[in-house]
């Protein structure tokens, strides 16, 4: 059976030269990067150089850069290292409703620490208003954080406009941009934030490492205690394949994006007409133009999501319901019911995420299951009449 | 063939659920569930001399939602209301292999819907 895979969002393929970058790392290379001797050396300048790749892809100095093992320890190690750093000036931190877990349970428990929270709304379309940011800050804010693009809807947040609110009321602004990075152009110093999250396998890296920039001159909490490691930063022995790998990765996505990102943006239209085309009763969420280029979210009228997804399942076809993180659970998406959309449409969402290695021969043949899929699924439901 | 927390019985009754639709001129009929909530379920129930002879079913919701729907018409199918009537969850989730933890409740919706469907009918019998 053909396979099919539409869900880069939830995490990517491991790049053929990332793999082969790694190689030297499993056999030969096996030093500690902090120990002088030669071991230690022969690795040490691979991990300095993947740190300079790293920096590269988002113009940051390489002193900007911490090493982590994923977004979500970059979001915690951001927002706590703020709060817990910044607790005697009072806690008030703004953030959005529509957040990833990382962000928003980091929040959370904040709440529980006596913190206090703003959750700022977002539109129909998912889109956040930076007047809202500014209307939202009182004397005691120590932090705003909001994401650069939706991981379910794509919608890509004005980060800049948000950026020179921040910088204007003196208050730290962290942003999450896992899903940016890769998909979008980052000039991290032109953006006016503070703090930035990443992730390696959402840019075809492995599983188990991340990023957190840092400001030039800011000084945040650390999350993990320990040894020196990251310039005292981040202890713990440095993961030497993996960042070795996110280096690698890039440095590749950094040559390819433009050229990468305009055929996944035309294969993405071709999803998304073709979808149009052929079922009634679909729904685009999030916003139509403001958005990251390879994801698309539909809601499919009077079918439930998780049967659809079973369904194109069964075809070889792999997509997501729901973000990752909350599926198993049969709540709607928080991203969705922030946006206003009923319940029951949000219960029949698919998120279609595209990455590099996908073609037009795997949108058509996606879009040749998709109707007889959901026809099917419609005769069932008692909701759908003919 | 089993698919992710699915077990074999589980997929093909999702592939193919059995008893479809809708019966025009139902003795019983049941809609529990929601579509806010995720999942609802439509039963239909033809019975005659106390007895189903017939079931079908409409469902909104997950893979398992729908398995357990379909599983549920084949084993009330032939049966007396009493008989019916005790059917559980257990009974229908054993029947289909096994359902993950987090999806037992579609195995009671299709409980409820089966009680609920012959309490209409009851009541629609108790009024002519």
């Amino acid at each position: 059976m053909r396979r099919v895979y539409l869900d880069n969002n939830a995490t990517t393929s491991i790049h053929p030269e990332v793999a082969a970058a790694i190689v030297p790392f499993l056999a030969g290379l096996y030093g500690n990067p902090s120990s002088l001797h030669w071991a230690g050396r022969d690795v040490r300048i691979y991990y300095d150089q993947a740190r300079l790749q790293i920096a590269d892809m988002i113009h940051a100095h390489p002193g900007e850069v911490v090493v982590t093992s994923c977004g979500t320890e970059s979001d915690n190690h951001a927002i706590k290292g703020v709060a817990y750093g910044n607790s005697e000036k009072g806690g008030h931190i703004i953030t959005t409703t529509v957040e990833h877990p990382g962000v928003l349970n980091v929040c959370k428990y904040l709440e529980n620490k006596g913190f206090a929270v703003t959750y700022l709304p977002v539109d129909g379309q998912g889109q956040i208003e930076p007047d809202d940011v500014k209307k939202a800050i009182r004397k005691d804010t120590i932090l705003i954080s909001v994401m650069y693009a939706n991981n379910e809807t794509g919608t890509v947040f004005p980060i800049k406009e948000i950026g020179a609110i921040a910088r204007e009321r003196g208050v730290p602004f962290h942003s999450d941009m896992v899903q940016a990075m890769g998909k979008i152009d980052i000039d991290i110093h032109s953006l006016g934030v503070d703090l930035a999250s990443f992730s390696g396998h959402k840019v075809y890296a492995p599983k188990g490492v991340g990023a957190l920039y840092i400001r030039e001159g800011l000084a945040i909490d650390n999350l993990i205690h320990g040894g020196h490691q990251e310039d005292g930063r981040r202890a713990g022995t440095e993961n030497v394949i993996g960042i070795v790998a996110f280096g690698a990765a890039c440095e590749i996505v950094r040559k390819e994006m433009q050229s990468e990102y305009n055929k996944i943006e035309s294969l993405r239209k071709r999803l998304l007409e073709g979808i149009l085309e052929r079922v009634d009763h679909v729904r685009l969420n999030g916003h139509p133009t403001t958005r990251l280029p390879n994801t698309l979210n539909m809601s499919f009228e009077y079918v439930e999501a998780e049967s659809l997804l079973m369904a194109l399942d069964m075809n070889g076809i792999a997509v997501s319901s729901g973000s990752a993180c909350s599926a198993g659970s049969t709540e709607p998406s928080h991203v969705l019911l922030a946006m206003s959309i009923p319940p029951e449409i949000c219960q029949s969402a698919v998120r279609f995420s595209l990455g590099r290695e996908n073609t037009e021969e795997d949108i058509d043949y996606v879009l040749s299951v998709i109707p007889e899929a959901v026809s099917r699924l419609r005769a069932m439901s008692p909701l759908y009449k003919r | 063939m089993a698919q992710g927390p699915y077990t074999a019985t589980v997929m093909d009754h999702f592939m193919h659920p059995r008893n479809v639709g809708e019966i025009e001129d139902a003795d019983g009929i049941a809609e529990v569930g929601s579509a806010a909530c995720g999942d609802t379920t439509k039963l239909f129930l033809k019975i005659k001399d106390n007895r189903i002879v017939d079931a079908k079913f409409q469902t909104f919701g997950c893979s398992a939602a729908i398995a357990s729907s379909s599983m549920t018409t084949e084993m009330i199918k032939g049966k007396t209301i009493e008989e019916a009537l005790k059917i559980t969850n257990k009974e229908v989730m054993d029947a289909l292999g096994g359902l993950p933890e987090i999806k037992h409740h579609c195995s009671v919706m299709a409980e409820d819907s089966v009680k609920a469907a012959i309490e209409d009918y009851l009541r629609k019998k108790g009024k002519g």
